[in-house]
């Protein structure tokens, strides 16, 4: 199914932000509305957005590979994305990984046997006055969880798994 | 004294238009449009002495004067890619005041003759992106964007752009490659944006907290802003405070206040008590300051700082406490920069590769003096060499954490 298909208001939105001969530009919110439907880019999906824009697959095939929000590969619905750099780590964002790992029987950049966690460990998110803090990146979209601990975190995921099983 | 930026703190739904409109909002640009040339415009903001809040200080209105006006069209892109490890004053302004950001991004549009101006947010700022295109919208609906504003000629849309995770793309020129659909990777300089900036058109390109700024530099004009800060530092400063502070936050104060009243007086002072073992002042980007009773009391403007051996960029100032170790530190920079490094120059894709490698090494007890020599020597192999700020950024922390603590080296490597 092609982008203009599933989301044609989208892509027509999209497309009226930039110049029409610089209709490049429309790339990254593209992929992000490609992303929507698994949290991640499939090749079509890639092939299918070169073809809107005149570009190569290789062309946007180097975006996805460039930037860290974009995914080619599927990993849990939700990827968990704690902040461990420098001002986080001096609020303790390395031990609340350490035990979050702990809790839920995963290491970082592992996928909860439920699939609906990927821990991963990323870069400044800019919230380092609300350490520890993570991300939350899904289908619909990112969401910030700020001055959290081990024990609120495990809640957070107890709701996401309980809206899963309603969706489902 | 009130808020100049953080208003909301004072003016509670700041974020509302009415509310907004009602406490001058708008008025400074209604008037620009209506009564003043775009020159008049830059002459204010030139005059008030107002300096880029992204990190490098430059002068505001001398970057809009430097707009090739032979080349057309021209855009505005506001640096909203806020990713330096300490910074998240712009979250703020954007979250709470975000109607002051948009118009101060409307003077600043019409001041360079823009008719189109780009917010290019940090993909992770996907929330906040939502939330400034319903705000677009409202200033749509009352007629402070979309054509003929005012009765005028002059016409102006804001289009918000999501980046996708990448610290690279605040750097101007990677900014720019990034927003029009390519990797963000700096560009080789001159040409500066100016003259060649989006698609190839004069672009100017400011941050966030500078563009906020400019409303109520036009509102009170350029004397008024002056009064503020420091002959060398006008204004005020939104202090990202971050690290071992007992209230860690953002801290709206004038060019000038000391490091002790914003750590000690605002913030609290340092967690369980402690002494405060060094400062960084940029970040990431920073070089380690050794805080002494003088460092303490030396005041927060960029020609101050600069006579302790470092700079003070964005302000976001990580305090560190005696219980933290150098070492520790640089593997977590080091780390950092070496994920971030965008592969185009050969000096910081090496560079910062190496580097990791030393760091992990010295700071998990394997290496040896020679490891730190070395690691030393490779970053000041990379200064001066790189395209773009961040390779050199990332080489500061390193000269100046080994060579003004070698006692915390000393410390970790095998005899």
């Amino acid at each position: 199914m092609s982008l203009e298909k599933t989301y044609p208001k989208e892509v027509k939105q999209i497309l009226s932000k930039y110049p029409p001969e610089h209709k490049r530009s429309a790339v990254m919110p593209l992929l992000f509305l490609a992303q929507r439907e698994e949290g991640y880019i499939n090749k079509a999906s890639m092939q299918d957005i070169a073809r809107i824009l005149d570009i190569t697959e290789t062309d946007v095939a180097s975006i996805v590979g460039f930037y860290t929000l974009y995914h080619d590969e599927k990993a849990g619905k939700y990827r968990m994305q704690v902040c461990t750099d420098l001002p986080c780590a001096l609020r303790g964002a390395d031990e609340f990984m350490q035990n979050l790992c702990g809790n839920l029987g995963i290491k970082v950049g592992e996928t909860t046997a439920d699939g609906l966690v990927t821990l991963e460990a990323v870069m400044c998110l800019a919230a380092c006055d609300k350490a520890p803090m993570f991300q939350t990146q899904g289908t619909d979209g990112i969401k910030y969880h700020e001055n959290m601990t081990v024990d609120r975190t495990m809640e957070l995921i107890d709701t996401l798994k309980r809206s899963d099983r309603e969706i489902k | 004294m009130e808020h100049i930026l953080l208003r909301h703190r004072d003016i509670p739904d700041i974020n509302k238009l009415d509310v907004y409109k009602k406490n001058g909002g708008f008025d400074a640009f209604k008037k620009a449009v209506t009564k003043m040339k775009p020159t008049e415009v830059t002459d204010v903001v030139k005059n008030s002495g107002l300096r880029g809040r992204g990190g490098a200080g430059f002068p505001t209105g001398m970057k809009w004067a430097f707009i090739d006006n032979k080349n057309w069209p021209h855009y505005v892109v506001a640096n909203a890619d806020e990713s330096e490890p300490g910074t998240f004053k712009d979250r703020e302004i954007m979250e709470s005041n975000p109607f002051q950001f948009l118009e101060g991004l409307a003077l600043a549009s019409y001041a360079v003759g823009a008719t189109v101006a780009y917010v290019y947010l940090r993909g992770e700022f996907w929330e906040l992106a939502a939330f400034l295109d319903e705000k677009i919208a409202e200033m749509e609906n009352a007629g402070y964007l979309g054509d003929k504003l005012f009765g005028t000629d002059y016409s102006l849309k804001i289009f918000t752009h999501l980046g996708a995770g990448a610290y690279i793309c605040g750097e101007e020129t990677a900014l720019l490659e990034s927003l029009e659909g390519k990797r963000g990777q700096p560009r080789v300089r001159p040409p500066f944006p100016p003259s060649f900036g989006l698609y190839g058109k004069p672009t100017v390109i400011n941050n966030v907290e500078t563009i906020a700024n400019v409303p109520p530099i036009l509102a009170n004009g350029a004397d008024w802003y002056k009064s503020m800060g420091t002959a060398d530092s006008a204004g005020v400063k939104i202090f990202s405070l971050s690290g071992r502070v007992r209230k860690p936050g953002n801290y709206e104060l004038p060019f000038g206040t000391t490091f002790r009243q914003l750590i000690y007086e605002h913030a609290g002072g340092v967690q369980e008590g402690r002494p405060v073992k060094a400062i960084m002042a940029a970040g990431a980007s920073s070089s380690m300051i050794v805080v002494d009773d003088k460092v303490l009391d030396t005041p927060m403007d960029y020609a101050s700082v600069r006579t302790l051996g470092a700079d003070l960029g964005s302000a976001s100032v990580i305090v560190l406490d005696d219980t933290v170790s150098l070492d520790w530190v640089l593997n977590k920079t080091i780390h950092f920069f070496k994920h971030e490094s965008c592969g185009k120059c050969t000096p910081c894709r090496e560079g910062t590769y190496w580097m990791q490698n030393l760091t992990e090494r010295i700071h998990t007890g394997e290496g040896s003096k020679a490891d730190v020599d070395l690691l030393l020597n490779v970053a000041k192999q990379m200064q001066g060499k790189c395209l773009c700020a961040l390779g050199e950024f990332s080489t500061m922390a390193v000269v100046t954490g080994i060579e003004r603590f070698p006692q915390d080296f000393k410390k970790v490597v095998k005899a």
